[in-house]
């Protein structure tokens, strides 16, 4: 069989030897190579260069471990194909937008940990379950946290959002706020309204301008924009 | 060593390895126990592979169905085929019920009942009191159950302030003078620094070593680091040999389809359409055991009714089920199923074929989650060390785990490490921390980073999983396992000729993936001279050679001391199984024949 070529074009930067990131082109086979982009990395990595350096752990799309930019898009290299998103037989690719870089597509992501901390995301109530039972849910009171639950922290999002881009610092950015509002729809969390102060703040909700890049990213399907406009709505609501 | 690597210490009551479901589970039980517990692990806590577990954890609760933990203890002992140890199988069975229930008040978004309840479906090999009535016994949050789950326990591990240590690669153990152990070293990858950790006990909770094999369920860093960790101490492994395929790893990426599919009604056939498992289990069908249904599905193949241009694999049925169940109940596989082998479930069968899944084998442990030796025929407990989850083998999946069972483990004996050492903290030394303490493992690291020879890691790597997957595979015999023994000792002599690319220290893949390999040559070493050794088939250990299980002479653990590992040198012997259960709540289960 002929060879079915795509050139990676891969960012590179170490910080133990350069003073800027450059890029590397590497050819993969796509006839000797796994469908998805982490197939064409992994390989790379097993037989080119070693030292290209990425996070990866499930291959599945569950842990969230390989989000990056390829081609543009914020995605998972585990869940997206080569075939579809290589353009004149080249794919390029960076690590998520505007995040400080540990090493080649690896950003630094303790400040978008810190925020999903810092929104106490844990079941607060005051009520006690019945001893030795489970709290009872409707099914239709469980199926508010659909849409939010299968959030896998893998900051495709929130790295896609220029309001997060230039307010990092104080906006919490899509997938934090997807989380906050996971736990205010929860019919077994009983803290609504101290989740709402807390987030009521011109920067920590309110730069949110509804770009709608979040939901175009998220490669679980997911609608952070969708879990911040009501959170703005609840917060209208309650002035009235 | 110690001067050219600068050392960063410290210290803490416990040390936990690994933040998966046990580690996490472990972790938050001692910090609101007051303990100062210290959580290291390689990646961030909800990437672990427990977030891959779908089809959910095992209580008898009876939402559904009326149940007790007496049935469910009795199908865990038939699961492991009597090699399951019954005291730790009570224990375990006993404890679902506060367990899950713990888990729900948490906030772990379960599915639900018309009542309310957590939602429960069937999976393979549980049944009533009868033996015979299906039971409704796994408890499901939609086929995303250990995702919900690890979330959940790292949230808990939030609202307690637990200290975690994320991206640090565990290198080895440390020991004080009597052998006790009271640290770990570990390499931050962050910014390339050493830390050695002391503590009057390490929890290892690392998980399973899927990643030795080809084909596997498992995740890239299901590596076997602390199997690895505690042979260089002299601890044995334990049942190696039972290693569990899953009947529907997707075919050919090997991606996991859960059993759950099954259990909400979904079925197998051959290339024909047959649905064969009724020839190979009358009753349970295609709810049988794993191990069962791995091997049906293996016979379709050999015998040439596999599906595909090369007949080499059968097809999972959920069409029928119709749309809205399928994205209710089953939305996770629906996904991977479109991603992965580009099927549309409500429409056609998705491919399958048996996938290496869980490690029933590891670091043996009691029922309290301590390791332990044996020495001139007796147990012995290893001072400072415990081991939890897919790491540790207690044993309670014996030689098959029942699907739905790990999720259970995980919780039920992280949080028993937590109780044992909130008893017995106050009783353990103090670490005497030597300045020279951890010099072996730098040793280990710098020889790894530095490594020049002219075999690139994955290239090991490779020849090992193909030896593992061609000699130790569903059905074995003494010619394919005598030549892994002797293949697989040719791989781990080519260790010394590794080289790697990137000698730097700073988040350096390469240097850890070389680190990876080096532990997992050893567990899988342990994993083919301990199944080359047991000539019966029990389980998930099925010889074509010794097709009957043999319980006068093979119901006993086997224990595999790795003493040497490149130059091959391990050492077998034997523990007996527990074949008594905890107290008279329950009846001991006795040996029987073992259909489904």
């Amino acid at each position: 069989m002929s060879a079915n070529k795509v050139v990676f074009e891969v960012y590179r930067y170490n910080p133990e030897s350069d003073q800027e990131p450059h890029y590397d082109e590497f050819d993969v086979d796509l006839n000797d190579c796994g469908p998805m982009v982490l197939d064409g990395l992994l390989k790379i990595k097993n037989e080119q260069d070693g030292g290209l350096t990425l996070r990866r752990s499930c291959r599945e799309g569950v842990c969230g471990s390989c989000a990056m930019n390829i081609g543009g898009t914020n995605t998972l290299a585990c869940t997206q194909d080569i075939s579809s998103v290589a353009k004149n037989g080249r794919l390029k690719i960076t690590p998520l937008p505007h995040q400080e870089v540990v090493k080649d597509l690896v950003p630094d992501l303790t400040h978008f940990y810190a925020q999903y901390e810092s929104i106490e995301p844990w079941l607060k109530s005051e009520s006690p379950a019945a001893e030795g039972r489970e709290r009872l849910q409707s099914k239709q009171d469980r199926e508010a946290l659909d849409g939010h639950y299968e959030c896998i922290m893998c900051a495709c999002c929130s790295t896609s959002c220029p309001s997060y881009w230039w307010n990092s610092d104080r906006f919490m950015g899509p997938a934090v706020l997807l989380a906050a509002h996971r736990w205010i729809v929860d019919s077994r969390d009983e803290s609504e309204g101290e989740r709402l102060d807390q987030l009521e703040d011109p920067f920590r909700l309110y730069r949110c301008h509804t770009i709608m890049n979040c939901t175009s990213a998220c490669p679980k399907g997911l609608n952070p924009a969708k879990a911040i406009a009501d959170i703005k709505k609840r917060l209208a609501l309650r002035k009235l | 060593m110690g001067e050219q690597y600068k050392i960063i210490d410290h210290r803490f009551d416990v040390i936990v390895v690994g933040a998966g479901g046990a580690g996490l589970r472990a972790t938050f039980g001692m910090a609101s126990e007051g303990m100062s517990v210290g959580c290291i692990t390689k990646v961030f806590p909800t990437r672990s592979h427990t977030v891959a577990a779908q089809g959910g954890i095992n209580a008898a609760l009876g939402n559904v169905v009326e149940d007790s933990w007496r049935n469910h203890f009795f199908d865990t002992v038939k699961g492991a085929d009597w090699l399951g140890d019954q005291d730790a199988i009570q224990y375990m069975t006993q404890q679902a019920i506060p367990a899950v229930i713990e888990l729900e008040n948490a906030g772990l978004p379960f599915s639900r009942t018309e009542e309310g309840k957590i939602y429960q479906r069937p999976f393979g090999g549980q049944y009533l009191a009868d033996h015979k009535t299906i039971a409704h016994r796994t408890c499901a949050a939609a086929d995303r159950t250990g995702h919900a789950m690890l979330h959940t326990l790292y949230q808990e591990c939030l609202r307690h302030k637990a200290n975690f240590f994320v991206e640090y690669i565990a290198l080895d153990l440390l020991q004080g003078p009597d052998g006790e152990v009271n640290g770990v070293m570990a390499y931050c990858m962050e910014d390339g620094s050493i830390h050695r950790f002391t503590a009057k006990a390490v929890v290892l909770a690392t998980g399973g070593y899927g990643r030795a094999y080809l084909s596997t369920t498992n995740a890239h860093i299901c590596t076997g680091d602390g199997q690895a960790m505690a042979a260089r101490i002299g601890v044995p492994l334990q049942d190696m040999e039972m290693v569990q395929f899953h009947p529907t790893g997707i075919y050919p990426a090997g991606c996991l389809i859960t059993e759950g599919a099954r259990g909400e009604g979904g079925y197998l056939t051959n290339a024909d359409g047959e649905r064969f498992m009724e020839r190979y289990a009358p009753t349970a069908k295609d709810l049988a055991s794993r191990d069962v249904v791995s091997r049906a599905e293996t016979l379709e193949i050999l015998e040439g009714r596999g599906g595909g241009p090369n007949k080499d694999h059968c097809f999972l049925h959920l069409e029928h089920l119709g749309a809205d169940v399928l994205a209710e109940k089953l939305p996770g596989i629906s996904e991977t199923a479109r991603i992965f082998a580009g099927i549309d479930v409500t429409k056609e069968p998705i491919p399958v074929l048996p996938t290496v899944h869980y490690n029933m084998g590891g670091i043996p442990t009691n029922f309290h989650g301590e390791v332990i030796n044996r020495r001139d025929g007796e147990d012995v407990v290893v001072p400072g060390l415990f081991a939890i989850g897919e790491v540790a083998c207690v044993s309670v999946h014996g030689a098959n785990r029942l699907g739905a069972n790990s999720l259970l483990d995980i919780i039920v004996f992280g949080r028993a490490a937590a109780l044992r050492l909130k008893e017995t903290l106050p009783g353990l030394k103090s670490p005497e921390t030597e300045s020279n303490a951890g010099e072996a493992a730098l040793a280990r690291f710098d020889k790894m980073r530095t490594a020049s020879g002219k075999r690139r890691p994955a290239e090991i790597r490779d020849a090992m999983q193909r030896t593992m997957q061609n000699r130790c595979a569903v059905f074995r015999t003494a010619e394919t396992l005598d030549l892994g023994v002797k293949e697989i000792r040719e791989v781990a002599a080519q260790m010394p000729d590794i080289g790697i690319t990137d000698h730097g220290m700073v988040f350096n893949t390469d240097l850890v993936e070389a680190l990876e390999l080096d532990n997992l040559l050893g567990v899988a070493m342990a994993t083919m001279d301990s199944a080359a050794a047991r000539e019966e088939s029990r389980g998930a250990h099925a010889r074509d050679d010794f097709p009957e299980r043999d319980d006068e002479k093979w119901m006993k653990h086997s224990l595999a001391w790795v003493e040497n590992q490149q130059a091959g040198e391990v050492r077998l012997d034997y523990r007996p199984v527990k074949s008594q259960p905890l107290n008279d709540e329950v009846e001991a289960v006795p040996p029987m024949k073992r259909v489904y």
